[in-house]
């Protein structure tokens, strides 16, 4: 008795976790299918095939140029934020300073602050200031965002990290900096790696406080994105999203490969 | 902890600075938010509190009910989709079906919101994929509206809010003790009983830090409520845009948002009050 209402209750599990599954991945396959659409107009289904999107998505000005516009902002932001988060995540695990909480409070704040609103807040500061918008503006935007999820990575991997290694070189007698520089940094690279990867891919994708605070110079690919569909209608926008897909999932399926998802997201079970 | 090096204040000073300048930013909206209103000027007049009196008026206040009606739907049917996804990631032995599921059902939050948006007006427009299947097997012969209504936004934000709803979940249920629903088995509960008596409320805390998040990342959603509310929809984020973009007006726009921060604020304080004695159910 028991066995058989086991046995529907697993199938009736199953399927909802499938039909689950297919929800999530719904958008993206109909995206796939309209990107080789051959009509101007979407249709589903398309009336015919063609590539001639995937050519106007990688010849399209705009998205050149937004392309790397994204790639200056996310080099630098997600350099300097790991730069950043490193020296604070050593200096807040490992010492005692003043306003500590309070510091690590604000560089938090932005994971609960809506991005519309530190962008706007930002272009009025530069507005205010009568500093033109350019790229330190835009950078300094996307330092901010990421900066909380780079150093959540940080504390991960501080806490991991054997301190007696730490206390073993300070008796040989290497001085405080030394020990930082040569043993914790070291140590701390795969967290740093990984910060700096989820930093990159975070302020690549970034749009909503970009939107306030790039100009027609600086907008990174996602704005430029953005101003395509409020303009045209064709599946362009398809063609390029799909080439978004692939790379993104690329990348996770090799992550995942190389240094096991489950782990470096905490989502594997304890035991 | 050891005595202070002197290297200390140097690894502080620079995010210290970043923390100043975020600061600085969040003054001056602030400061923007009392300030009178120069049609066609960027420069701003005295001070004066009549911003905060207009976020009376029925188009914003309206603003502010879509936008906290679309933050609750969001969370309360992103969690009913998210939880099995979870569960099934961390309870599955197998390990392909782990890293599927876990692809899968992360992708997603890496690719923006823009593409995610795009990818879902193609699925709601009346040419688009969802009508032209119901027409297709004869379930209906008119395209439903679905782009430009509140149920399309919801449908588009549930699945923006998915993947970090499923990983917050994920990480408390992977933190639950097995030995606790083994316990309940050879005790003779059934598997239904073990995960409401057992699972469910251990994952307590899991469930709420995850509906905190998706709320606080619906109410700040941008391109969804834009694309496909298409200004039928309007949110507090549509809102400043439209106001600081479209006529200029800085200081409302900052009102709006000061307003907007303090409304998550009182709202995720009073859902955090509200839960705390849940919260205990799950310390174990």
């Amino acid at each position: 008795m028991t066995n058989t209402r086991d046995k529907w209750l697993g199938y009736a599990g199953r399927t909802l976790v499938a039909l689950i599954l297919l929800f999530v991945l719904l958008p993206t396959i109909v995206v796939i299918i309209s990107s080789f659409s051959s009509t101007s107009v979407l249709f589903f289904p398309p009336k015919g095939w063609s590539l001639r999107w995937f050519e106007r998505a990688v010849t399209y000005d705009d998205f050149k140029d937004g392309f790397y516009a994204g790639l200056i902002v996310t080099a630098w932001a997600s350099t300097l934020a790991v730069v950043i988060g490193t020296t604070l995540a050593i200096a807040i695990n490992r010492y005692e300073f003043r306003f500590k909480q309070l510091l690590e409070g604000i560089l938090l704040s932005p994971l609960f602050i809506p991005h519309f609103t530190i962008g706007l807040g930002l272009l009025m500061l530069v507005a205010q200031l009568n500093i033109g918008r350019g790229y330190p503006l835009v950078i300094f935007c996307h330092i901010v965002l990421v900066l909380p999820f780079v150093l959540r990575s940080l504390y991960v991997s501080l806490q991991n990290l054997e301190q007696r290694i730490e206390q073993a070189a300070a008796s040989l007698g290497a001085s405080p900096l030394r020990v930082v520089w040569t043993i914790t940094v070291p140590l701390m690279i795969p967290g740093l790696f990984g910060g700096w990867l989820f930093a990159a891919i975070l302020s690549f994708n970034e749009f909503t406080a970009s939107l306030f605070v790039t100009t027609q110079n600086t907008q990174t690919l996602p704005v430029a994105m953005y101003n395509y569909v409020r303009e045209f209608a064709d599946p362009t926008l398809a063609a390029l999203s799909v080439i978004y897909i692939a790379v993104t999932a690329t990348l996770l399926i090799l992550a995942n490969k190389f240094l096991g998802l489950g782990r470096v997201l905490n989502v594997d079970a304890s035991r | 902890m050891t005595r202070k090096p002197a290297f200390v204040p140097w690894f502080v000073l620079p995010s210290a600075l970043t923390a100043l300048g975020l600061t600085i930013a969040m003054l001056t909206v602030l400061q923007y938010s009392v300030r009178a209103y120069i049609p066609g000027s960027l420069d701003v007049g005295g001070f004066t509190l009549s911003n905060f009196e207009d976020l009376f008026k029925s188009v914003y206040f309206n603003a502010f009910l879509n936008t906290v009606s679309l933050s609750f739907k969001t969370a309360l049917f992103g969690l009913l989709m998210s939880y099995p996804l979870a569960y099934a990631l961390v309870k599955t032995r197998s390990g392909w079906l782990k890293s599927t599921i876990l692809i899968i059902a992360i992708t997603p939050l890496f690719l923006g919101e823009v593409v995610r948006t795009y990818s879902w007006i193609i699925v709601l427009g009346n040419s688009g994929f969802l009508n032209s299947a119901l027409i297709g097997i004869g379930l209906i012969d008119q395209p439903v509206q679905l782009m430009f209504t509140e149920t399309g936004v919801v449908l588009a934000l549930v699945h923006v809010t998915m993947p970090i709803m499923v990983l917050m979940l994920a990480t408390g249920l992977s933190h639950i003790d097995p030995a606790y629903a083994r316990a309940a088995t050879s005790l003779g509960a059934g598997p239904i009983r073990s995960f409401l008596t057992v699972t469910l409320p251990l994952s307590i805390p899991g469930i709420i830090a995850s509906v905190t998040t998706a709320f606080a990342w619906t109410f700040s959603a941008f391109a969804t409520p834009q694309l496909i509310g298409g200004g039928k929809v309007s949110t507090i984020a549509t809102m400043v845009y439209q106001l600081g973009f479209s006529s200029m007006n800085f200081p409302f726009a900052a009102a709006l948002s000061i307003a907007g921060l303090i409304l998550t604020f009182l709202l995720l304080s009073a859902f955090k009050r509200m839960t705390q004695p849940l919260q205990r159910v799950g310390a174990h």
